[in-house]
């Protein structure tokens, strides 16, 4: 059976010719986790970003490649990409406040995919999503499909784009740090509701977060990110047993606990970033001889 | 920084090109009596619609030919830049003046100063400019001055609305504040704070406004509404080009083309100029 | 809150049209010259004279004549025209059809050319075509409407004589309509021979209109385009899988067009302003035309007339623009 996801040696480089990613290899077996970890910058969202084919223009893509459910993605023409991508990915954003279009009713939002995309009924795609919306405990759907997004919390926009996103059934969710720009209190009753959605559905997860405490909740296997090469790959078990790598012992060090918030927190210490910034030199220098 | 510096250069030839141009075509007006070839008045039939010089039937000295009246079409364009430089620097420096004053008044202080100064300006955007234009020279009677103050009567709004808001976007930022505080009178903070900040766009504007002025006096005189003598004018010689367009066409080119220009390099000149001197951008 | 608003914007209106009222009222008073003098054949006496400023209330105080006149404005009296002896309203709705005509369809044009490019610049960003569409805006933008009318003149008046340069109609045609919107009826009466005799004469002046208003509709409305198009939502809209013309269609355009409303609305009146001037060039028979006529005659109460039927256009429109970005703005809707 093969990967729901799997990227081989990616790189991509900002226009000056900096690079983002750094030879990122990593996959996504169906139905699994898989917990994108690093400070920001260090390119965790781009990985997401470059899966779903939404970089920002001045990102680009110089070598490796992406298989979404054993099709090569850099292989198809740009219309059977975005349909693949379109009926096989979803995405839940970070932020629910600029993630809804703020002129359209989060009815015709919710289900365009379904009908436009995919060629459901109005009907199905309607009965479908009221589905959804009960099964993220939303209790009104009638009021909430017929509203603007700014008449909705933040909570409220965030459940909308988790029904929406496990609407299609897709085969790969990229949650970009979906609970970061929420209240602490709505953060852990959503993380709880994408889990929960998450195995009601089977769904695979790439989980972009900078917060390890979210990490050990979630995910099964994690990869730690630093300045867009990965550093560490792990089960999280295993990962919080036994850290190998010196930047995830310092970045775990760094993580408050709810126990006790204060007691070993400290930043990441002056060696370990000396020694990352080595690690990564000698990578590019590898990288640069055959790419001149 | 590195992104200003890009633009600077990318924006400096069209500085350099539309400024050229300018200089060129005010350093003909200037000198026109030296330069023209030929007396811009003197009528000839015998010489009447003469083609320009690389056409059958040019007449050595008449190099752009000549309009029904056998008038020299280039001594005309020359002596027509007078009028329209004069008229352009005149109306537009007029205009910036009461425009940008009550413009920088209007946004700095708020309140019933705003309120008042809002209003006319409300009131004089429901003009139709031209028309607003011809029927203020009508009423001062036509000449020279009346096409200036009528030009500037009419177009000191656009001064006011822009350096209002701008003004008034200064005038929250906290710089502005600091200076109250450290107990500058208001007055004093509006020239030494908020005018320095302003001037870019002002300078803009004023370069802007030059070319508009242009078009308004060739405008007036397309209608025979500018100034009474005889002396050409752009307006004039296009409203003459526009009668023998059949017969012609060369003495409605000539002028279009000249105006042209002059438009386009005055608003790029402007821009330009503002790039430049942007303390933001540089 | 919207009819609050609309009351507001009401009140200024009139407030903005009596204002009008009074300075064109003074700035014609102060003209030296009498029209009366020029209205009569020579040799005509004192008494005539005096019988006729009499006439046309002109041997009263400057404030006694401006509310004499302001109240028959206010009940629909513009008085009569000096130059023509006709009544001014008669003469301005006359007119105005022709000018309106003119003027929506330049807009039509305006919106659909700067629509069109602002979109395929927007699609393209960062592309060759997106820098040819930003230098034709630009120059655009730059040329006023006066010299594109010439340019036009010069190309498709003389060069390639494909449309007349002068009138709104053929003369010779025999014109079967009631109303002085001759385009829009003869579309309605499926007269599409007129209809092209019309659009022959129309198209170069609406063009010279249309032009600096589709650069800026273009301009303002790519860059707000290209703003929403950076926009979580229009990211996720790409992950469903929409094209990149669905996506700015369906999710981009509405909320980049509000801006870009705005500023629309102030320009559809400079583009009104314009016909004045455009109408001349091109002898079409509208109020812009008949207004230069009027001032050249110095026909007061004509005068007075037209300027304030286009002072009431500018700020109709104006109203009606912030009533249409009230509507569409779901926030103001919905309080």
């Amino acid at each position: 059976m093969s990967a729901c996801l799997e990227i081989n040696n990616l790189s991509a480089v900002l226009a000056n010719g900096q690079r983002v990613l750094r030879s990122v290899s990593l996959a996504v077996q169906p139905g699994e986790v898989r917990a994108l970890v690093g400070e920001s910058g260090a390119g965790k969202t781009m990985i997401g970003k470059a899966v779903l084919g939404v970089l920002p223009s001045s990102v680009r893509v110089v070598e490796g490649d992406m298989k979404l459910e054993g099709e090569d993605l850099g292989r198809l023409q740009p219309k059977a990409r975005r349909t693949l991508i379109g009926a096989r990915t979803a995405l839940i954003p970070q932020d629910p406040l600029t993630a809804l279009n703020p002129s359209r009713r989060i009815g015709p939002q919710m289900t365009d995919r379904l009908v436009r995309i995919l060629g459901w009924s109005g009907d199905k795609a309607d009965r479908r999503i009221r589905q959804l919306l009960d099964e993220v405990q939303i209790r009104d759907p009638d009021r909430v499909l017929r509203s603007y997004p700014h008449e909705l919390s933040g909570g409220m926009r965030q459940r909308v784009l988790i029904a929406a996103a496990f609407a299609a059934e897709p085969r790969l969710i990229v949650a970009d740090e979906p609970t970061t720009a929420l209240d602490v209190t709505v953060q852990k009753q959503i993380l709880l509701l994408i889990a929960e959605l998450q195995r009601e559905h089977g769904t695979a997860i790439l989980f972009v977060t900078h917060d390890l405490g979210v990490v050990a909740k979630i995910s099964q296997k994690v990869s730690v990110l630093y300045a867009g090469k990965v550093v560490e790959e792990a089960d999280t078990t295993a990962l919080f047993t036994a850290p190998q790598h010196p930047y995830t012992r310092a970045l775990m060090a760094a993580t408050p606990r709810y126990t006790d918030p204060l007691a070993s927190l400290k930043p990441v210490d002056e060696t370990v970033l000396r020694g990352l910034a080595a690690e990564i030199a000698t990578a590019d220098q590898a990288w640069r001889r055959p790419h001149g | 920084m590195d992104d200003a510096r890009i633009i600077r250069r990318r924006l400096s030839p069209r500085l350099w090109l539309a400024g050229g141009w300018l200089l060129l075509a005010l350093l003909a007006a200037i000198f026109a009596p030296l330069i023209a070839p030929q007396d811009p008045l003197a009528q000839d039939l015998m010489l009447e619609r003469l083609p320009p010089f690389w056409l059958d039937g040019a007449e050595p000295g008449y190099w752009l030919g000549t309009d029904s009246l056998g008038r020299d079409l280039f001594s005309r364009l020359i002596f027509g830049g007078r009028i329209a430089f004069i008229v352009a620097f005149a109306a537009a420096i007029a205009a910036c003046l009461v425009g940008s004053t009550l413009g920088l008044i209007a946004g700095y202080f708020g309140g019933w100063a705003d309120r008042i100064i809002s209003r006319i300006v409300d009131i004089w955007m429901a003009f139709p400019p031209v028309l607003f234009a011809i029927l203020l020279v009508a009423v001062l009677g036509t000449g020279l001055s009346s096409v200036i103050l009528a030009i500037a009567i009419i177009d000191w709004t656009r001064f006011c609305r822009v350096i209002r808001a701008e003004a008034m976007g200064q005038s929250r930022m906290d710089y502005v504040e600091n200076a109250r505080i450290a107990g500058y009178g208001r007055i004093g903070i509006m020239l030494r704070e908020v005018l320095p900040n302003v001037l870019p766009s002002i300078v803009a504007l004023l370069s802007l406004e030059m070319g508009i002025a242009v078009i308004v006096e060739a405008i007036l005189s397309f209608v025979n509404l500018s100034i009474s003598t005889d002396d050409p004018t752009w307006g004039g010689i296009i409203a003459e080009g526009r009668l023998s367009i059949h017969q012609a066409w060369w003495v409605l080119v000539f002028p279009l083309i000249t105006l042209i220009l002059t438009v386009l390099s005055f608003s790029q000149f402007g821009e330009a100029l503002k790039a430049r001197f942007d303390p933001v951008l540089r | 809150m919207l009819l609050q608003r609309f009351l507001i914007r009401l009140l200024t209106m009139l407030v903005t049209l009596f204002g009008v009222a009074v300075v064109v009222f003074v700035v014609i008073r102060i003209a030296p010259g009498d029209p009366i003098a020029m209205m009569l054949p020579p040799g005509a006496t004192d008494a005539d004279i005096a019988r006729l400023r009499a006439l046309y209330g002109l041997d009263k105080t400057i404030v006694e004549q401006f509310f004499i006149w302001l109240s028959g404005v206010v009940r629909g009296d513009f008085g009569t025209s000096i130059s023509l002896r006709q009544d001014v309203l008669g003469l301005v709705f006359n007119r105005l059809p022709a000018t309106l005509e003119l003027a929506i369809v330049a807009l039509v044009m305006a919106v659909a050319l700067g629509g069109t490019t602002a979109i395929l610049g927007a699609r393209e960003r960062g592309t060759a075509v997106e820098a040819g569409i930003d230098i034709a805006s630009g120059a655009a933008l730059s040329i006023p409407d006066f010299l594109w009318g010439l340019v036009l003149i010069l190309l498709f008046g003389v060069l390639v004589p494909i449309f007349d340069i002068s009138g709104r109609v053929s003369p010779q045609l025999d014109l079967p309509f009631v109303t002085q919107f001759y385009f829009f009826e003869s579309l309605l009466r499926l007269r599409f021979d007129l209809t092209w005799d019309l659009l022959k004469h129309m198209l170069m002046p609406a063009v010279a209109l249309a032009l600096p208003l589709a650069a800026i509709i273009s301009q303002l409305l790519k860059q707000s385009l290209k703003e929403v198009l950076d926009l979580d939502y229009v990211v996720l809209a790409r992950v469903k899988g929409f094209s990149e013309t669905q996506v700015i269609l369906r999710e981009a355009l509405k909320n980049a067009a509000l801006p870009t409303l705005t500023l629309v609305g102030v320009q559809f009146t400079f583009l009104i302003g314009g016909t004045v001037i455009v109408e001349r060039l091109f002898s079409y028979e509208g109020l812009g035309n008949m207004a230069i006529d009027a001032v050249i005659n110095r026909d007061l109460p004509l005068i007075q007339g037209i300027v304030l039927v286009f002072a009431l256009l500018f700020v109709l429109i104006n109203l009606t623009v912030d009533m249409m970005y009230a509507l569409l703005n779901p926030r103001l809707r919905h309080g």
